[in-house]
């Protein structure tokens, strides 16, 4: 996997680092222990835990305002954490912009920000690390070459184009998402880190979405998905964690869990409980089929659950 | 060590509805004229052409040459200043001082050689710093505090207009700086910031040739290098921009200091034109730029727009000011003109952009 990703790695002008040998014994890429982050007197994270090794999927589950954004910020460069230790190889960083993410490997694809609307195709893959060619006064963009690139690179994602040329705001929500992972891959990341990829794609994009997810996987990279689907996130996910109110309520591996658990996590687990007493008491409503207290009991599960939780997996 | 061609499920198809053959099928060539329309310099072209057409027909001394020249000489001064200021507002960001920053440039040079009794290239140097050094004050200024843009550099203007007076009185004890033409280096300055070039006869100023070399090379500069990549990527959102690892505020503070650059160009012509410098003039001036640029077709909210654009937008500034006098209309309505072809050719870009846009 490896080879490949060198190649890949060559030829960029300032593309992250190529790809490292990835440990064999799977050591942690990226580690965050007992992570913060306070912005004055809000304190948005507290005390979060997390591994992404080498191969494997690790789900960011949470509700809006859980702390998935704040979370993501810290491991790509945008903000600085203030408590706790961040780790890329073992080692204590702090990141002061993206660019020293991308330097050490670790890219991030944006819901929102990912792309340059009005840029075309081409430009928007390749901004950032632009490929160039002559001595100084005259060095300028190698646009040819940048276009095949850019074209194989999307051909290999099953993302076909007949004209680069064309503004990237003009491709679907999933395409300019696929575009994205593209370039992430084509330059050497390590690390991917996707922030809710599939919050406003079809069923069908969101399928495609996830398929690259675990294609990036199969290269070897780590990958960080943040999600509010936990359905999404079984299909490809390793480890599930789910952040509440800047905490995290669940650290799990997939086979310490089934999808109904993780679903009942996210919906919020005990307090769902509490408001399903409460809708008993209000009027008719039917309880019976809401999940009960057993459900949601933390990460007990037997494999035989988990099995079942495969098979539920295939229906959803 | 399975690679990943194999194992990547990417290798097959996306969709059902992507056929074989490479093509997505889905979208259609654009047709040539769609492409060309979709270049955000066309309608300013278009418009040009319609000027020009307009002024031949009513203003016969218009059809001369050298009418051309002056109109081409007026078209220049501002053009040269449109350029920076295009690129900026490509770039996502106005500057209102640009308009004063050019008397301050001309009047740095004046009074800084008139003063210590120097040779005028020093003036000219010192007041390229401080040109320099007040585009960067703008931009620093932008990226430490947040501020939009318009706020940050209505405040410079304001400062920059007012020391212009203030300062020039204090040394001069008029409005005006003290006339600098029978100084050392004068005449070498002269003729290399507002000499004439003669073709066929017909004098041309050289500041004509000056525009249409820095219009090569901002056009160069915009889409072959690295550097214009980023100008586009800033303008058009700053965010992604950042996340991608382009440095903004290299970016956004390297174009303010573009202006500073043209307003001290054309500083220094004006200063080596007329030997002296009327402190209160740029004012309003950069109001002229941003429309010559928006007619250009620069989208005013940025990461869109051309350099060759701004080179039509100023031309056709040159042909409106100078066609109303050669066809014997008052001056006076220049302004009324310039604020009906603003709105058409805001109104033209509209339209050609949605042409283009349209699948």
């Amino acid at each position: 996997m490896t080879s490949n990703g060198n190649d890949k790695g060559k030829g960029t002008a300032t593309g992250g680092t190529a790809v490292k040998d990835a440990p064999e014994d799977g050591a942690p890429l990226v580690e965050l222990r007992a992570a913060g982050k306070s912005y004055g007197n809000v304190r948005a994270l507290h005390g979060v835990d997390l591994t992404v090794r080498p191969g494997q999927v690790t789900c960011v589950l949470g509700d809006n305002g859980a702390g998935k954004s704040t979370l993501i910020k810290i491991v790509s460069g945008l903000h600085q954490h203030t408590e706790g230790e961040f780790l890329v190889d073992g080692e204590a960083v702090r990141f002061s912009t993206p660019r020293e993410a991308l330097d050490r490997g670790i890219a991030t694809v944006y819901q929102d920000l990912a792309t340059v609307p009005l840029m075309p195709v081409w430009r928007n893959f390749f901004l950032g690390s632009e490929l160039t060619r002559g001595p100084w006064p005259l060095r300028r963009l190698d646009i040819e070459r940048m276009k095949k690139t850019a074209d194989e690179e999307l051909r290999a994602m099953g993302i076909v184009l007949d004209d680069l040329e064309q503004p990237i705001g003009t491709l679907s929500g999933g395409q300019r998402q696929c575009v994205a992972i593209a370039r992430a891959v084509h330059f050497g990341a390590r690390v991917l880190i996707l922030d809710e990829p599939t919050a406003a794609l079809g069923v069908k994009q969101s399928g495609v979405v996830l398929k690259y997810i675990a294609a990036a996987r199969d290269r070897g990279l780590g990958v960080i998905f943040i999600t509010h689907n936990p359905h999404h996130a079984y299909m490809v996910g390793d480890h599930f964690s789910v952040l509440r109110l800047g905490t995290l309520e669940l650290s799990a591996a997939r086979s310490e869990i089934t999808v109904e658990e993780l679903t009942n996590h996210m919906a919020g687990g005990a307090e769902l409980t509490a408001l399903k007493h409460e809708l008993a008491q209000v009027r008719g409503v039917d309880v019976a089929e809401l999940p009960g207290e057993e459900d949601v009991q933390a990460p007990a599960a037997a494999s035989a659950e988990a099995s079942s939780g495969a098979s539920s997996e295939k229906t959803s | 060590m399975t690679m990943s061609q194999a194992t990547a499920p990417a290798a097959e198809p996306a969709s059902p509805d992507s056929p074989a053959g490479g093509k997505d099928g889905r979208t259609a060539e654009r047709s040539v004229v769609r492409r060309l329309l979709g270049r955000p310099e066309v309608g300013a072209l278009i418009a040009a052409v319609g000027v020009y057409v307009f002024f031949f027909a009513v203003a016969p001394p218009f059809r001369e040459a050298s009418s051309l020249a002056t109109v081409l000489y007026q078209a220049s001064v501002m053009g040269i200043m449109t350029l920076p200021v295009a690129l900026l507002m490509i770039g996502g960001e106005f500057d209102l001082s640009a308009g004063v920053a050019v008397t301050t440039s001309a009047l740095t040079a004046a009074i800084l050689s008139y003063q210590l009794t120097v040779n005028v290239w020093t003036g000219v140097i010192v007041a390229l710093i401080a040109s320099l050094a007040v585009g960067a004050f703008n931009g620093w200024l932008l990226i430490k505090t947040g501020l939009p843009s318009f706020l940050v550099t209505l405040g410079s203007f304001l400062i920059l207009q007012g020391a212009n007076l203030a300062v020039t009185k204090i040394f001069t004890g008029n409005v005006a700086s003290d006339s600098i033409s029978d100084m050392d280096g004068f005449d070498q300055a002269k003729s290399v910031f507002a000499s004439e070039i003669s073709i066929g006869g017909v004098n041309f100023k050289i500041t004509i040739f000056y525009w249409l070399v820095f219009a090569a090379l901002a056009t160069w500069l915009l889409l072959r290098t690295k550097f214009g990549n980023w100008i586009f990527a800033v303008g058009g959102n700053q965010d992604s921009a950042r996340a991608v690892g382009v440095p903004v505020k290299f970016t956004k503070i390297a174009l303010f200091m573009g202006v500073g650059l043209g307003a001290w160009f054309v500083g220094m012509h004006l200063l080596f034109s007329f030997n002296t410098v009327q402190s209160g003039e740029g004012v309003g001036n950069e109001f002229l730029y941003i429309i010559a640029a928006v007619i250009g077709g620069c989208l005013l909210t940025g990461g869109y727009g051309s350099a060759v654009g701004p080179v039509i937008g100023a031309f056709i500034f040159g042909m409106v000011s100078q066609g109303i006098v050669y066809a014997n209309w008052n001056p006076d309505w220049f302004k009324a003109f310039l604020g009906v072809m603003l709105l058409l050719a805001a109104l033209v870009n509209l339209w050609v952009r949605r042409q283009a846009t349209r699948r």
